[in-house]
């Protein structure tokens, strides 16, 4: 510990989570939501010290309350807090978010961290060196305007000079933002922009501890959960003595219908889970659907929460003809390859949790709750952990091991999520159905689009005043309730993500059914409502351009009057060599399509076009062989963390597109191993070709969901290839099929 | 009873029962982190080591099934094709969580082995069944050629 702890609580989280920095604190982070023109998140996290640290030791520490995993966020930070403070890169330490000491962020998630988290850091990295500045000034005596910096060493005319390091104290930063510096413009920019190479990677790639997972203490102690074999089935007995005596069981933890058994070793743990599994009983629920038709049916007769967004009435322009169409949407698993883990030590009353999750704020809120402790006694400290796609199970895990923690102090807890936990217990993407009746005029222009939208909602996250998200809150002694339901709301949308067509109708409603019964569970996965949303326009556009007799190409320009989305889907049909109304073709048993489809992520973020080919073999099985997309994003940060973040988006998409769904029946799911749920592989890797437009004076919006259209790009393909349509995902061979047989 | 088992050309002494995974003496006896806890049911690939030339899927195979030395990530200093493709993966930028990426690349290395200069088809098949969620595939089949072409 090098600086002077002004607060002894932060000092003890910095040695309770073995972070080692000079860093020194204002008391309390402050939040002002009425200080002018500041970005959102400074303003709720106003010091500016609670963002960053110039260390004399000549390198800066830069906290945020958004976390890294592997979408390259760390990286980005660093190149804009590099350029920011005129530094070279390598002195930007990016910390990770520990809660009570990094900026509350909430969630990491929407595609928002640079859009938002990175412009606060822009701002108060502006105001950090304009104070450096100032301090120079003085020291020099020489104007501001007369003094130029580079990598921390600011210069006169004169020669003279003076470095960060030795202006810096721990009191400099001790100032509320003001917005009295402005960050730069992007003219002088030197690494944002770039491919920097992530940092993240190295450790990645030699075996390095890069996870959670990774993590080791003296002592610890190896846990599992035995999760009930259904939701919300009740323990009613176990045999304890039977597990105690097995080789290195440690304890059995119960509370409720939360079980849980610890042991020295992690096989003892594991083996202790199969008899604990054996050994115990539990009165079952029953009660899931039984099949997807029947759910889907209950979602449209259910009693729903009924809004209307985007009405537009233009009675001087009426179609003649109504083409319809009704599009299915299964639940889906965020299906991370290494299930959920957490480690938990409960010591000198305060628990301290090592986890992956996606927010720590909002997961120690839930924890919190769960515990029944003050918020200082639970500190939630971010390390990476296999993919985040939304939520999957790593904020319940959290509290998993919180549990177990609490009733066995001063040891650190591991407890690692089997592979069938997390395919059984991770809150899905919600399954939707969408209605679209439109009409055309006699022109062959859309006069009226109204759009139905039926699903549970799309974000059950952690963090909410009231009720508890996380699964064992639910099973332990005097459980607690789920928060209530809500849908993001507009223009970002839940369910209706993406609802609103971009393009222009003169006629429009569009009515979302937001459905209350939620027997499975749901919450936030890439896109949430956008996938299905997007899927079902972008199918429908096609739908009624084949009625029209026009190109889906020309078609979909025909309907946008937004010029930035002209120019992507322009550019994905130059890069495509896109020929009007392309042709079916057939050739050694096989159909060949091609398909294209448009969105603007949230109609807010990135605009991606994507045209895709595909082959169809006489089992129905289809395979993408070409994917082109155009992305833009406003001003680029690093390129090639951008394309690599819409390659796999279009990747993934694939996958959810023809192979996914989770499978479940009225006794139980019954998804829980990748041979229930396979993905896309190897051999079904199309080749890829992503080309970005940067817009320099445009602002940054985020990139991490483009991935979207590529469903209705290959439900399109499917329609040419075989000149009928799967309106049901995913666009299986069964489904597909049926279409020629 | 304890048991030997030699990782990276170092004898670890682990106690534990002969049907023990590997991967767990692995990671908690033998200082490994890169073979990775997936499935637990040698359906994604992300545990897998090479013994004897061989890939193996360690989270289901018995301790004491294995006769001789086995090689990790961690070996990529001493490694040739490790140490290949260490840089090329770095140099694709061939990760996203990258929590599969240990398992692809013993994978590789298991071909690489045996194929000095694969197609891109050969590439496909040797890592077919190694999972990877982020949709890393085609950066991944990159860095495995340009491993292969460096060690040409």
């Amino acid at each position: 510990m090098n600086a002077p702890f002004k607060n002894s609580r932060r000092q003890f989280l910095f040695q309770s989570t073995g972070l080692v920095i000079g860093f020194t604190f204002g008391s309390e982070l402050v939040a002002d939501n009425t200080a002018p023109d500041l970005p959102i998140d400074l303003k709720n996290n106003l010091n500016i010290n609670s963002w960053l640290y110039v260390d004399p030791a000549g390198k800066i520490d830069v906290f945020s309350g958004k976390v890294e995993f592997g979408q390259g966020i760390a990286t980005a930070f660093r190149q804009i807090v590099a350029d920011e403070m005129d530094v070279i890169i390598e002195r930007v330490n990016i910390l990770p978010c520990v809660t009570g000491i990094a900026p509350n962020e909430g969630v990491t998630s929407g595609s928002q961290s640079v859009e938002f988290g990175g412009l606060a850091l822009r701002y108060a990295c502006a105001q950090a060196r304009g104070t450096l500045l100032e301090k120079a000034s003085q020291s020099l005596k020489v104007p501001i305007g007369d003094l130029s910096i580079k990598d921390g060493v600011i210069s006169a005319k004169s020669g003279e000079t003076v470095d960060y390091w030795k202006l810096t104290s721990t009191e400099l930063l001790q100032q509320k933002a003001d917005g009295r510096y402005k960050p730069k413009p992007v003219t002088n920019h030197r690494y944002i922009g770039q491919s920097i190479q992530r940092i993240d990677i190295p450790a990645k790639v030699s075996g390095g501890v890069a996870y959670v997972q990774d993590m080791k203490f003296p002592g610890m102690l190896h846990a599992r959960v035995v999760r009930p074999p259904a939701p919300r089935a009740q323990l009613i007995s176990i045999n304890e003595s039977a597990i105690k005596s097995m080789p290195g069981v440690v304890a059995i933890v119960k509370s409720g219908s939360f079980l849980a058994v610890v042991a020295q070793r992690e096989e003892q743990a594991v083996n202790a889970l199969v008899e604990a599994k054996k050994q115990s009983k539990w009165e079952m629920a029953n009660d899931l659907p039984s099949t997807y038709a029947q759910w889907h049916k209950t979602m449209i007769e259910a009693s729903n929460l009924d809004t209307e967004h985007a009405v537009k009435k233009d009675p001087s322009k009426q179609g003649k003809k109504i083409i319809a169409g009704e599009f299915t949407k299964p639940f889906i698993a965020h299906a991370s390859i290494g299930p959920s883990c957490a480690i938990a030590i409960l010591k000198d009353g305060v628990t301290t949790i090592y986890n992956h999750a996606q927010g720590m704020y909002p997961l120690q809120r839930d924890i919190v709750k769960a515990l029944q402790v003050p918020a200082d006694k639970v500190v939630c400290v971010h390390r990476e952990g296999s993919g985040m796609y939304g939520q999957s199970g790593a904020d319940d895990v959290a509290l998993d091991a919180a549990l177990i923690a609490r009733e066995l102090p001063n040891q650190h807890i591991r407890v690692q999520w089997m592979r069938d936990d997390e395919f059984k217990w991770e809150p899905y993407n919600s399954a939707m159905t969408v209605k679209i009746r439109a009409s055309l005029d006699e022109g062959g222009n859309i006069a009226n689009w109204t759009q139905d939208i039926y699903s549970n909602t799309h974000s059950t996250r952690p963090g909410e005043k009231e009720g508890n998200n996380l699964i064992s809150s639910w099973y332990m002694a005097n459980p607690q309730k789920r928060s209530p339901v809500t849908n993001i709301p507009l223009p970002a949308g839940g369910s209706h993500r993406n609802g609103i067509p971009l393009y222009s109708f003169p006629n429009q409603q569009i009515n979302n059914h937001l459905v209350q019964e939620m027997p499975v569970r749901v919450s936030a996965f890439r896109t949430l409502g956008a996938f299905a949303n997007i899927f079902a326009i972008e199918s429908m556009m096609d739908k009624l351009a084949k009625e029209a007799n026009a190109d889906p190409v020309e078609f979909r320009l025909r309907h946008l009057q937004n010029q930035r989305g002209k120019d992507v889907i322009l550019k994905v049909a130059e890069m495509s060599n896109w020929k009007p109304n392309p042709k079916r073709v057939k050739k050694n048993g096989k159909l060949y399509g091609r398909g294209v489809a448009f969105s603007q992520y949230k109609n807010l973020q990135v605009y991606c076009a994507v045209v895709c080919d595909i082959e169809v073999d006489g089992n129905g099985k289809i395979r993408v062989t070409d994917v082109w997309a155009a992305a833009e994003a406003g001003l680029i940060i690093n390129p090639d963390g951008f394309k690599n973040q819409i390659e796999g988006g279009l990747i993934q998409t694939i996958s959810w597109t023809i192979y996914e769904e989770v499978k479940f029946n009225q006794a139980g799911i019954q998804t829980a191993s990748w041979a229930d749920y396979p993905i896309l592989r190897f051999e079904d890797v199309p080749n890829i070709q992503v080309e970005l437009i940067n817009r320099p004076n445009e602002k940054s919006i985020g990139v991490g969901e483009g991935n979207a259209p590529i469903a209705g790009a290959i439900a399109n393909a499917l329609a040419m290839a075989t000149n009928g349509r799967v309106y049901d995902l995913p666009l299986s061979p069964a489904r597909v099929k049926k279409l020629f047989t | 009873m304890a048991i030997q088992i030699q990782v990276n050309g170092k004898t670890h002494s682990v106690d534990t029962p002969p049907q023990t995974p590997l991967l767990y003496a692995l990671r908690n006896d033998c200082d490994v982190n890169s073979a990775k806890y997936g499935c637990g049911a040698g359906q994604c690939g992300a545990c897998t080591v090479i013994v004897n030339g061989n890939q193996v899927r360690s989270c289901i195979t018995p301790i004491s099934a294995i006769k001789g030395n086995i090689t990790t990530l961690e070996d990529y200093q001493n490694d040739p094709v490790l140490k290949a493709l260490n840089k090329s993966f770095i140099a694709e930028q061939a990760a996203q969580c990258g929590f599969c990426i240990a398992g692809m690349m013993m994978s590789a290395k298991g071909l690489l082995d045996k194929n000095k200069n694969p197609s891109d088809a050969q590439i496909k098949i040797a890592l077919n069944g190694n999972l990877c969620r982020c949709g890393t595939y085609s950066r991944i089949l990159k860095a495995v050629k340009s491993a292969a072409k460096e060690l040409a």
